[in-house]
């Protein structure tokens, strides 16, 4: 057990450094960040100026590990717009998007999952047949196109406008758990036909086991093992994940500043925000790998 | 209905099934599951209702415990327990009657736990659910452990179902079945999925029960070894229909019926003509050896699952690999088929060095070693034609498609499926016919060896039966060298001309089956001998 906790420990910390080196690489490959800056017709020597300033001039394996030394200390960069340290850009956007994410995670997962073990419980019915639907649809509906229409409903009808950092956190929440909650309806669904039919579903009913306690004592357990990834992967999307709602509702959060700032190549900022998201996605897989030693035992005895 | 003033027990039947007529479906193979079914069960006695699946024997235990599925209604018929009526079909009062008044245990008894629960959280749910004061739980958790002869109550109690073994599974779930003392077990086919000594402990323990609680036991199989061990009375189904009923010796020795005669026949294979010994061996295995590494980075442990095995297969000859589940059988052959890269010994194929083999010398290795599986549902895939199954290896090999479709048809006749089945999909057979598929894809490739690993464990035994003398006929007619895994000495017995005894990854014993099976000198075989079901049957001579 212990084996298995360093080695998924071990496994995200390489993951992570392997990332910062990619988005390291990649920055630096996809053009002069210094060209960029400047305008069209600014004379070379600014353009060196710019480079120099920004330590582009140093030969690569220099900038690399004083980037990663930078990391290690906890300096992240500047934004070369604003001249702020970028973890304070990141970190006044952060609520707004924890706020928009962790509801939508919530709904979905409210609404997904009690929609799939319904339509479980009622296989083959009108029910199933039309929850499924419902969550075929929610799957499938781009999240820009629903946002667009909860905006002009809100706006042609009610006469409110439901984006900005003023507006209310359900309707981008909705838009943005809309597909994740079709997943899990649908996850939930196969998942706990599957436990349903297992046989000690059968061998706890000979054993005079109610149907209620069944599904909550053996079902609903051993239905949760697969669910726990897919509520992890979600969770590991929570700040990427919600880069076309945020632009779409005029939300303030994180995605609306990577866009901002890939559009204006300020790299210390996206560099920070990738390594940030590649970090939440990484954290997530670590915690749902532990958290498997929790609720299978058969992953405890290895 | 008496009571019986010593015993305090009702005399009579326990249980008294009368005319039960149980429908089926309008898409099913016949009208009824369940035909007019009688029979009675008394304090004690074990019924053994006998037939091959499919013949409605399951559902009668489940009509017992108030469990058929909606779409198998009773059509008539009565089921009184210590003469009272039993509630309607899933009627919420049976959930007082199972496991209290009956309890049932079932094939797979690592599958019917809970495996995210501890075994004693599951026994004592039972407890609970039937309103035993939490005080009085562990302690009689801890002896219903003890009574079916586990030797660490305690811990088994906190272990989960995956760190038990197969027969340590089964006692606890005839321990959870015995909790509340019913007065009647169903077992359904309980043994089926164990090997030979398990087998014969875990009947033992059964046995043991009737004896000292006067339990009466409705036990479903379709092994008539396990029927001659346990049986006080037998009840022969087929189609839906009990065709013989009557005490266990009558039944045993003197069938009325012919279905009857044939399952016993089955039973007892006879032995097969040897086939003359080829100077020349086709494969030689010499000191193989193989190691698995378990665990991660920080423990990592070294398995040894082959043990220095050396033998030799030649062609038209057939040797068996005998042993239990985890001796190591099924990892030789992984071996032998080059899907392992073993850590000693040599394996020559046709005299050249199998480790050796590289790109196109490899490939005519592959093609000419074909392997059959245990488990036909799985080994072929579902989305596939049976037709494009079996051609698929001759195209592989540059048979032009239509050539090898022409094959596949012949090899669907040859192995006693009509041509028509080329154009269906998998689950529209039962399993000897998918097993019957999977030897013509095998065969499609005109292999030099055959290895079988367990592939009639899975099937009954009639079935059985006919599978093994339709791999003896391929092999009469094609010549090819077959090796033959099993943990079933009467298959051993059936299909082979020499035998080889695994135990913990090493050979104890080799030699001509009939010799070996006969006079085992290794105690480990001996052990095997005696404790497979009829073993009595396996005595000199009397097959051959």
């Amino acid at each position: 057990m212990t084996g298995y906790i360093l080695s998924r420990v071990a496994r995200a910390a390489l993951t992570l450094l392997i990332t910062v080196s990619l988005v390291f690489l990649f920055i630096r490959f996809s053009g002069d960040p210094a060209a960029a800056l400047v305008p069209p017709d600014a004379p070379e020597e600014v353009i060196e100026q710019y480079r120099k300033a920004m330590g582009l001039d140093q030969p690569l394996w220099k900038q690399y590990t004083g980037y990663i030394g930078g990391l290690l200390r906890g300096d992240f960069g500047y934004s070369v717009h604003t001249g702020r340290p970028v973890e304070d850009l990141f970190l006044e956007r952060l609520p707004y998007t924890l706020r928009l994410g962790l509801t939508a995670l919530g709904i979905s997962l409210i609404f997904g999952i009690s929609l799939g073990v319904t339509a479980a419980i009622r296989r083959g019915t009108l029910v199933d047949r039309i929850v499924m639907g419902i969550s075929v649809f929610a799957f499938a509906m781009p999240n820009f196109l629903f946002g667009l229409v909860l905006i002009l409903t809100g706006a042609l009808v009610f006469k409110v406008f439901l984006g900005g950092a003023d507006g209310w956190v359900l309707m981008p929440a909705l838009t943005l758990g809309l597909a994740a909650m079709g997943s899990f309806a649908r996850f939930a669904r196969s998942s706990l036909l599957e436990t349903i039919n297992a046989p000690y579903m059968r061998a706890a009913e000979a054993r005079g086991v109610p149907f209620a306690r069944r599904i909550l004592r053996h079902a609903a357990p051993n239905a949760a093992i697969p669910l726990v990834t897919l509520i992890g992967l979600s969770l590991g999307a929570l700040i990427a994940g919600s880069v076309v709602t945020e632009q779409v509702f005029a939300w303030p959060g994180v995605g609306q500043l990577l866009v901002r700032s890939v559009a204006t190549r300020d790299i210390a900022v996206v560099q920070f925000l990738v390594l940030v998201v590649a970090a939440t996605m990484i954290l997530a897989n670590l915690i749902v790998d532990l958290l498997y030693l929790v609720i299978d035992p058969r992953i405890r005895a290895r | 209905m008496t009571i019986d003033e010593s015993t305090g027990r009702t005399s009579g039947p326990v249980l008294s099934v009368d005319g039960l007529t149980v429908a089926l479906p309008l898409s099913g193979d016949r009208a009824e599951a369940v035909t007019d079914v009688t029979f009675q069960i008394s304090a004690g006695d074990i019924l053994c209702l006998v037939g091959e699946s499919g013949s409605g024997k399951t559902v009668v235990g489940q009509a017992i415990l108030g469990m058929l599925p909606r779409k198998l209604p009773v059509t008539s018929g009565l089921i009184q327990f210590q003469g009272v009526d039993l509630p309607p079909q899933r009627d919420s009062a049976y959930r007082k009657i199972r496991s209290a008044e009956i309890a049932t245990i079932f094939q797979d008894a690592t599958a019917s736990l809970d495996p995210v629960q501890r075994i004693g959280t599951q026994l004592g749910e039972i407890l609970e659910v039937h309103g035993v004061p939490r005080a009085e739980r562990s302690e009689r958790i801890l002896d219903a452990l003890s009574a079916v002869a586990l030797e660490y109550p305690e811990r088994v109690s906190r272990a989960y179902p995956h760190q038990l073994s197969g027969g340590q599974a089964q006692r606890a779930v005839i321990a959870a079945a015995l909790l509340l003392s019913p007065k009647i077990l169903i077992a359904d086919e309980p043994t089926t999925a164990l090997d030979v000594t398990t087998q014969a402990d875990i009947l033992a323990v059964i046995l043991r029960l009737k004896a000292e609680r006067g339990l009466a036991v409705l036990f479903i199989t379709h092994d008539f070894g396990v029927v001659e061990e346990i049986a006080d009375r037998v009840a022969v189904m087929t189609e839906g229909r009990i065709v013989e009923q009557g005490a266990a010796a009558q039944v045993l020795e003197r069938p009325q019926d012919a279905y009857t005669r044939k399952l016993i026949a089955a039973s007892h294979p006879g032995s097969r003509q040897t086939v003359p010994k080829d100077a020349k061996p086709i494969l030689e295995a010499d000191n193989v050896s193989l190691n698995y590494h378990v665990g991660g980075i920080f423990n990592r442990r070294k398995i040894a699952a082959v043990r220095g095995v050396s033998l030799n297969v030649a062609s038209g000859r057939t040797v068996a690999i005998v042993g239990e589940s985890g001796s190591g059988k099924s990892s030789l052959a992984r071996c032998l088929l080059r899907l392992e890269e073993f850590d000693g010994g040599s394996i020559r194929f046709m005299g050249e060095d199998v480790s050796g083999l590289e790109r196109t010398a490899l490939r005519s290795f592959r093609k000419s070693v074909q392997v059959v599986l245990q488990d036909p549902y799985s080994a072929l895939d579902p989305r596939q034609t049976v037709r494009s199954a079996i051609a698929e290896g001759p195209v592989i090999h540059g048979m032009p498609r239509a050539e090898a479709n022409r094959k596949a048809e012949a090899l669907l006749d040859l192995t006693g499926l009509s041509p028509q089945a080329a154009d269906r999909y998998p689950r529209e057979f039962s399993g000897g016919q998918l097993q019957r598929i999977c030897i013509a894809r095998a065969l499609a490739l005109e292999p030099k060896l055959l290895i079988a690993d367990e592939p009639v464990s899975a099937l009954d035994v009639s079935i059985q039966a006919q599978i093994l003398e339709l791999f003896a006929e391929m092999q009469r007619t094609l010549g090819f060298a077959m090796l033959f895994i099993t943990h079933d000495l009467r298959v051993a017995q059936t299909i082979s001309d020499d035998v080889l005894v695994m135990k913990q990854g090493a050979v104890v014993e080799r030699g001509p089956t009939a010799q070996v099976l006969h006079f085992p000198s290794h105690p480990y075989t001996q052990e095997l001998v005696a404790s497979a079901p009829g073993g009595a049957s396996l005595a000199p001579v009397s097959a051959i």
